[in-house]
Order: C-alpha cells, then structure tokens, then sequence
C-alpha cells in the first residue's frame, strides 16, 4: 500500500504479517526517499484483555496469565505476580524455593536472549543462528517441562512457593547444561560477533542517550546498553539474588550492536547464576513452598490421609485465598527489562486490579524516536534489538 | 548501580520534602509496602516536574500511568503513576482522582514516555487527559465502542467480530454465548477467615 502525499514523503504499512515484525505488529512509516520520516506503531492487535479476565478470577487461576504475556520466557513474569501477592499476604517463600525460582528466572532469561540475538541476526539476514540457537532453546524448554509439565505456559511459579520440587537427576542435567552451553554461545558468537555484515547492519544503528532512554522509560537491556548500571537483580534484590555472584555488563555505544554484545555477555552471567544454584540446591533441603495450608495446597498424598488436607484442596481450588486489601507494586529483572505488577486488592479472593507493566510497551513506544532518520532497512534492526513480544505489549 | 548510599534519603525525607513545596494540595501519604502519595489532580504538572527535576528526589523514569475504577465514588477514577528514582533507588506512587467527564492534565510535556501509557488509559477507562499530542484508541480494535477495563463493563463485550463470507469482510455482530455466563460466588465463609472489616472496623474506604 503506497500513497502520495506532499512533495516526496509516501507511507507504507510494515506488517502485520511482516515476518521481521515480531509478532502481530502494525507499523505505518512515513518515507522520504528511504530516509524514515515517522513510524506510527499500531499495537493491540493481540490484546486480549488479560488484565480483564485477572480481575475475573482468583488469585491462583491468574497465574497462567503471566506465562501468556512475554511467551518466551514465562516464569519471570509469574515471578512478579507471585512477588507482589506474597508480600501483600506477608508469606515468604522458604528458601529452597527462593533457589528454585532464581534458577528458572535465569533459565528464562537465556531463553529470551537466545531468542532475541538469533532473530535480530536473521532481521538483518542471518539464518543459522535462530536454527541454532533453536536447538539450545528446546534443551530449555525441557527443563521447563520436566520441572512444571509443561514446556511454556508452565504456571510453576505460584503465590507462596514453586509448585512442586525438582528431580535430582533434572538438577544434574541442568548442570551438564550449563557446561555445554558456553560452547553453543561461542559458536553463535564467532558467525556474529565479528561478521562483517553483521556490524555494518547493527553498528551505530539505532543510538538513544542516556537522557532520553530515561526520558522514554527504558529499563533492562536497553538502559544499559547507554552505560547506566541499573538492574534490579543487584540494585533492589529479591529472592536469593543478593548472595550470587554475577556481573552486570553495561554498553558503551548504545547501539543495537552494543545490546547484542550485552545480551551474549548476560547469557554467560545467567550460567554463572545457575550454576550457584545448582550447587545451593545440592546442599540445601527443605520444602519449596510456603507450609500455609491456608494459602498453598497440600501435596497430594497428604490428601489420601488427611480430611483437613482435603478439604483445604477443596476451598483453594473453588473460593482460593483472601488477600487483604492494600496495594502493591512489584518489579522483577525480567529478560526484557523491568516487568512489574501494580495489584490493588479489597480482601475478596480477586484482585481488584492487576495492572502489567511491560517492558516492551515502553521500548516500543520509542520506535518513532529511535528510527527518524534511518533507512528504511535499519528499522527492522532497530525493532530486533528492542526485543519486542507482542504477548506482553498487548496484554 | 547508584554510587551515593541510597539510605541517605528515606521514606521521612521524601515526606518532608514535597510537604514543604506542596502542603496543601497532598491528601494523604501512605508508607503500606510502598511508598504512595495521593495528590489534588490540578497540581499534577507541578506535582510530577517537582518529583523529576528536585535535585533531592531526581525520579527521573516514569514506570507507569494506569487507572483504577471504583464505581461507586463520585470521581470514579484513580489514575496512578508509578516513578522511579536510579541514583536515589527510590520508587513512588503517585494517585490523583478523577471522573469521567472531568479531564486529567497530560504530563507528556515532562515524560514522552507518558504519551502511550494516557492513551492507554484513555482506552481502557475512558480517562480524558488534556492536552495530550495525540490521542487515539492504543489497545482496542479500530472502531471499538465503549471501555473494556471499567467495574460496569461486562467480561464478555458486547460485540464480536467474524468474517462473513457474503459480505466479503469482516463485521461485527452483537456477542451471542454458546452457553450462559457462569459466575460462580464461591465466597461463602471460609471457618477461620476474618474479612478486613471485621478485623478492624471503622478502617477509612477507599
């Protein structure tokens, strides 16, 4: 679809279906020449209300929810919910199932990034990197199924604890995993990080300040990328995060090429969190999930013996659990940058109000910012590096 | 990482700080798992630039603008910004109260990044924010009626949409169930379950 419109500028319409659009994106660019003049994003064509449907259910049938929003790394988003309705009950999550949790989160966050450099190759041209990288993904995702019985929308992740605990032989081959992961990084490394094509398409493409990655709400990957050392994980810790060990990379150029640099660099630190972990939970015993019958369910074979047991089941998993009233916001480091739950709750077994923020959203919002004044091709590079998953954009 | 102790500035400072500038037009603070102010809605622009430019507070991220409805008030909306502070690690919450005729002042002259969250508000809960640049519908469908995200709106819509092979496009129909809407109220009283109400009555509503 092309039109004329004053003297040289004429729009056409990036997507949806465009497969460089990552997902169900509409973006109407307004062109000079190949020179980008504006690039309106129309979002929402995946909305599906989610924020709706939470205020419909209760408390546990809203974890799912989380998993459907970033698809590509679903248990950091159950994280935040969980975070936020743990604190408004005032339970903590015994500390097995803190290691648990910092284990998949960092599972989820190569997951993501795997996703985002290999896609971000194949905007500019790549092919072998997403296969690659593909292959490193579906390891993961049977982590995730082995763990939850499911290989995506794992709902493991719930208020009070993870559900259930880990295998021991799973834990041995998360470990072996992350021995042979590094060779897998390197392999992708070597086709990109000094390909010629690679640069020439990502190198001072798509700069954003210091001042105005503030200004436009940035966080995660894209703030760092312009220097600032800002991560959740070590500036307000949850979780076991503040006794690990790990490094958080910061950019230099804030380009595209720079967040893909930090991204590979994240990936190495997320097998450094993993395997402290691992060596954690080796040592570590105890229960995974909060001991409060009142609020978690029983296992399964205590409900064959105990009436209690049973009934408790039973009232959890038709009426669920009273949260006080109060309100709370609470942000984890997801892949993408910082995912938060704003929950306003009145002492019914619904959040009154579940507000997601999405890190996408406001990456994506700067579109317009970043691209004026690129060509035409550097607008698909740009929107590889933002990391965009219309799941949590649209809600 | 923030170099300067973040422990230098607390929760007390920050309350003195925007009692002096702004004394009469704060309603009230609240310290409850976060910090969370509630502000008169004509002194948001003051109220908001204050936050980010203060030398003292420099919250200088807008994490978030959404609504909350609450039908039964007469300013039947709360619109809530969430900032955040890097060198400070200081998060705030800031809420203002609105209906639905009267409009909010956008503060997309002090964040950009602001400009998609009002639109979303606007979307979702009919929330009217003056002199925004650009307002549209942000998450809806193109010609949707009505706002989804208010207490009065029903969870099922009031229109679907499908392609009709006739017409040769797409249209939309009034929603029709393939079974009843079922609401289950499982909230009988749990034995043991103390509402809020009861625990410490005479609580102020919000």
């Amino acid at each position: 679809m092309t039109n004329a419109k004053k003297d040289n500028t004429f729009t056409i319409n990036f997507g949806p279906q465009h497969p460089a659009a990552h997902g169900v994106l509409r973006l109407v660019l307004e062109l000079d020449g190949e020179i980008v003049d504006r690039v309106d994003p129309h979002i929402g064509l995946l909305h599906r209300g989610t924020e709706k449907l939470i205020e419909n259910k209760t408390y546990t049938q809203a974890v799912p929810y989380f998993d459907r929003l970033d698809y590509v790394a679903p248990m950091n988003q159950e994280h935040a919910f969980s975070l936020a309705v743990e604190s408004l009950l005032g339970i903590d999550v015994p500390r097995r199932g803190q290691i648990i949790r910092v284990l998949y989160s960092e599972i989820g966050r190569i997951l993501s990034h795997l996703l985002n450099i290999t896609t971000q190759a194949m905007d500019v041209g790549a092919l072998t990197p997403p296969l690659w990288g593909f292959e490193e993904r579906e390891k993961l995702m049977c982590f995730y199924e082995r763990a939850s019985g499911s290989r995506m929308h794992a709902a493991y992740f719930r208020p009070g604890g993870v559900h259930q605990d880990l295998p021991d032989d799973l834990i041995d081959d998360i470990e072996n995993f992350t021995e042979t992961h590094p060779i897998v990084i390197n392999d992708i490394e070597e086709l990109l990080t000094e390909n010629r094509i690679f640069k020439q398409r990502n190198v001072d493409i798509g700069f954003i300040s210091q001042e105005d990655a503030q200004q436009y709400g940035f966080s995660g990957v894209m703030i760092r990328g312009t220097g600032l050392p800002w991560d959740l994980r070590r500036s307000q810790p949850y979780e076991i995060y503040s006794e690990l060990q790990f490094e958080i990379p910061v950019g230099k150029n804030s380009d595209c090429y720079d967040r893909y640099l930090l991204r590979v660099e994240e990936m190495k630190q997320s097998l450094k969190i993993m395997s402290q972990c691992i060596d954690m939970l080796r040592k570590e015993g105890g229960p995974v999930s909060t001991e409060n019958n009142k609020l978690f369910p029983p296992k399964r074979a205590e409900m064959k013996k105990s009436m209690e047991a049973l009934i408790h089941h039973f009232k959890l998993y038709t009426e669920g659990y009273h949260v006080p009233k109060g309100e709370i916001y609470r942000a984890v480091e997801a892949p993408k940058g910082e995912f938060g739950v704003y929950l306003v709750s009145d002492d019914s077994n619904k959040p009154y109000r579940c507000k997601i923020r999405a890190p996408g959203f406001a990456h994506l919002q700067a579109m317009d910012y970043m691209c004026k004044g690129h060509m035409l091709a550097d607008v698909s590079a740009v929107l590889g590096s933002l990391d965009i998953v219309f799941g949590e954009v649209d809600r | 990482m923030p170099k300067e102790n973040p422990a230098n500035l607390s929760d007390e400072d920050i309350q003195k700080l925007l009692y002096a500038n702004f004394k009469k037009s704060i309603l009230n603070i609240k310290f409850n798992h976060d910090f969370s102010i509630s502000i008169e809605s004509d002194i948001t622009q003051d109220f908001i630039r204050f936050l980010k430019e203060s030398r003292d507070l420099q919250y200088s991220i807008l994490i978030d603008i959404c609504g909350v409805d609450y039908p039964n008030r007469p300013d039947r909306f709360d619109v809530v910004y969430h900032l955040l502070s890097m060198t400070k690690n200081k998060r705030i919450r800031v809420k203002i109260s609105t209906s639905d005729s009267q409009p909010v002042p956008s503060i997309v002259n002090i964040f950009p990044a602001a400009e998609w969250y009002e639109r979303e508000a606007y979307d979702l809960y009919g929330i009217n924010f003056s002199n925004h640049p650009d307002m549209r519908r942000m998450l809806t469908d193109y010609n949707f009626q009505g706002f989804p995200l208010r207490k009065d709106f029903p969870l099922t819509g009031y229109t679907q949409v499908r392609y009709d092979d006739t017409q040769k496009r797409v249209i939309q129909e009034p929603v029709e169930l393939g079974q009843e809407f079922r609401d289950f109220d499982f909230e009988s009283p749990w034995l043991g379950h103390i509402s809020e109400a009861d625990r410490n009555e005479g609580s102020e509503d919000d």
